[in-house]
């Protein structure tokens, strides 16, 4: 809902918005409320960063606390076929009049602490193993659905281009303009796959075409849709909706 | 406590239980306002929480007072527990009401005529309390099933699932601003046991008829 309030065409109004809704001021104190005001007079805070410093650092806090609760042998509740949620919801950072097609040229990039960066059609991403699930995908607004999706364990793919499983992160970039990035481990556990498939059927544009990480051991906005880029790196990359003040890791 | 002379000693509430009930008051406060606007971003009631009346500006910044509010809440409400069961508060102060106490005390107070004793609780307050500390332990452990579904997947099931975990997570916020908008209106009616929240107060001497 707030992803579809919000559109990437640039209108003044939209700025403004934009402006307003995202600023340092509204993620630290939000708009002058009666919340607002008890809290900062309860924290005797003053000023606008003391309070943000203080919130951003909890939230970094609670990403150490979900990395240590994140079992890699956990799996998440897997639903039968009747449990599919239908019609599916369409969710993006921009409304659904604007989902990109796919560019003729695509491939699939790799780049950072792999052996092998050739970049890969969707065809040879088909001869790989694949895996089906039905699980539910949790939006951090607080409703959820359950879909199927189909493709390759991102471990299996990580292995493939020769990936130092020992860096911390992985980073996606999607041709939507889309960021995010995942926690190695993560990224290795058996229901985190590359989705080629949505529902039995090709991925089409809405649903992430060609190619979209899958992770149901995350939140919805980790699920990266229309892949471009996939990079095993080091350096902490935070994403679209992290860098605005989401957590950065997300965990369910 | 049987002996009058000695009950009037102690303070009507101790030290730890009015420092842990300001702190509990506070972080409610950041988990109630910050909570409407998470909420609000996806609504499963026909009605959306009036703006000035959330807290964080937006859904990212409710959730971050929400989950660092969170903390305060469940260490401070721990304390409080542990206080409670170890210092005798609980057994002494807040035993369960008989169905008896309580309807003979909600009569009274029906009929305006239930008086107030300083320091020691009447049979309506008694399952108030009680009631509001059950139903606080409940939102946190269904809190706890939305946080993390997939880690916490017993308890999860033992909700009945990630939806109707929500939706009980929603349905005690309700009953804990019920017992707020109640608990208010009872101390609005005896101001002085405010006083005593914050103050050290001698008790009221207490006749034993609290069955
Ligand atoms: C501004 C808001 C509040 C005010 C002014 C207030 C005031 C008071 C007062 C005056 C008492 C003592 C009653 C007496 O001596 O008979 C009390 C006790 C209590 N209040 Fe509140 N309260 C507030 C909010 C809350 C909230 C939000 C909760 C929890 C949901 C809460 C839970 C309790 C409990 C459990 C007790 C009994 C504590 C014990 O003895 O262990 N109060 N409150």
């Amino acid at each position: 809902m707030l992803e579809k309030r919000r559109k990437p065409v640039i209108t003044p109004d939209d700025i403004r918005a934009d402006l307003d809704r995202f600023s340092r001021r509204a993620f630290l104190r939000g708009s002058l409320s009666l919340g607002g005001l008890a809290m900062l007079t309860g924290c005797n805070l003053s000023t606008d960063s003391g309070v943000d410093a203080a919130l951003k650092a909890i939230l970094r806090f609670d990403d150490k606390i979900q990395a240590k609760l994140f079992d890699p042998a956990r799996l998440a509740q897997t639903y039968p076929a009747s449990a599919i949620t239908e019609p599916f919801r369409f969710n993006a950072y921009y409304p659904d009049w604007q989902v990109r097609g796919v560019p003729d040229d695509w491939r699939l990039e790799v780049a950072g602490q792999v052996t092998d960066k050739k970049a890969w059609t969707l065809d040879a991403l088909q001869s790989l193993p694949q895996e089906s699930q039905i699980t539910r995908h949790i939006c951090i607004e607080g409703w959820s659905q359950v879909g199927q999706w189909r493709g390759v364990p991102l471990a299996v793919f990580l292995r493939k281009i020769g990936a130092d499983t020992r860096a911390k992160y992985v980073k996606f970039t999607c041709f939507d303009d889309y960021t995010t990035s995942i926690d190695m481990a993560s990224a290795l556990h058996p229901q985190t796959i590359l989705a080629l498939e949505f529902v039995g059927k090709p991925l089409t544009p809405e649903w992430g075409a060609p190619v979209r990480l899958r992770i149901p051991t995350k939140l919805g906005f980790k699920s990266a849709k229309n892949l471009r880029a996939i990079e095993v790196t080091n350096s902490f990359a935070g994403g679209y909706w992290e860098n605005q003040g989401y957590d950065w890791f997300a965990g369910v | 406590m049987k002996n009058p002379a000695q009950a009037s000693m102690r303070p009507a509430h101790s030290l730890p239980v009015r420092i842990m009930h300001w702190v509990n008051v506070y972080a409610l406060c950041c988990m109630l306002f910050g909570g409407w606007e998470i909420y609000n971003a996806s609504p499963d009631l026909p009605f959306l929480f009036p703006q000035w009346a959330t807290l964080g500006g937006w859904l990212g910044g409710a959730l971050a007072w929400h989950l660092s509010a969170m903390w305060l809440l469940v260490i401070n409400g721990a304390a409080y527990v542990l206080y409670g069961i170890f210092s005798g508060h609980f057994k002494r102060d807040l035993p369960p009401p008989s169905p008896k106490a309580f309807l003979r005390d909600m009569w009274a107070a029906v009929c305006l005529r239930l008086p107030h004793k300083t320091g020691h609780y009447n049979a309506v307050q008694r399952l108030l309390y009680g009631g509001v500390i059950c139903i606080l332990v409940i939102e946190v452990l269904t809190g706890l099933s939305i946080w993390k579904p997939v880690q916490f997947g017993g308890l999860v099931s033992l909700f009945g699932g990630f939806v109707l975990a929500r939706n009980i997570h929603l349905a005690m916020m309700i009953l804990i601003v019920g017992f707020i908008v109640v608990h208010l209106a009872l101390v609005a009616i005896v101001p002085r046991t405010l006083v005593s929240m914050f103050k050290s107060v001698p008790s009221d001497p207490q006749e034993a008829n609290d069955a």
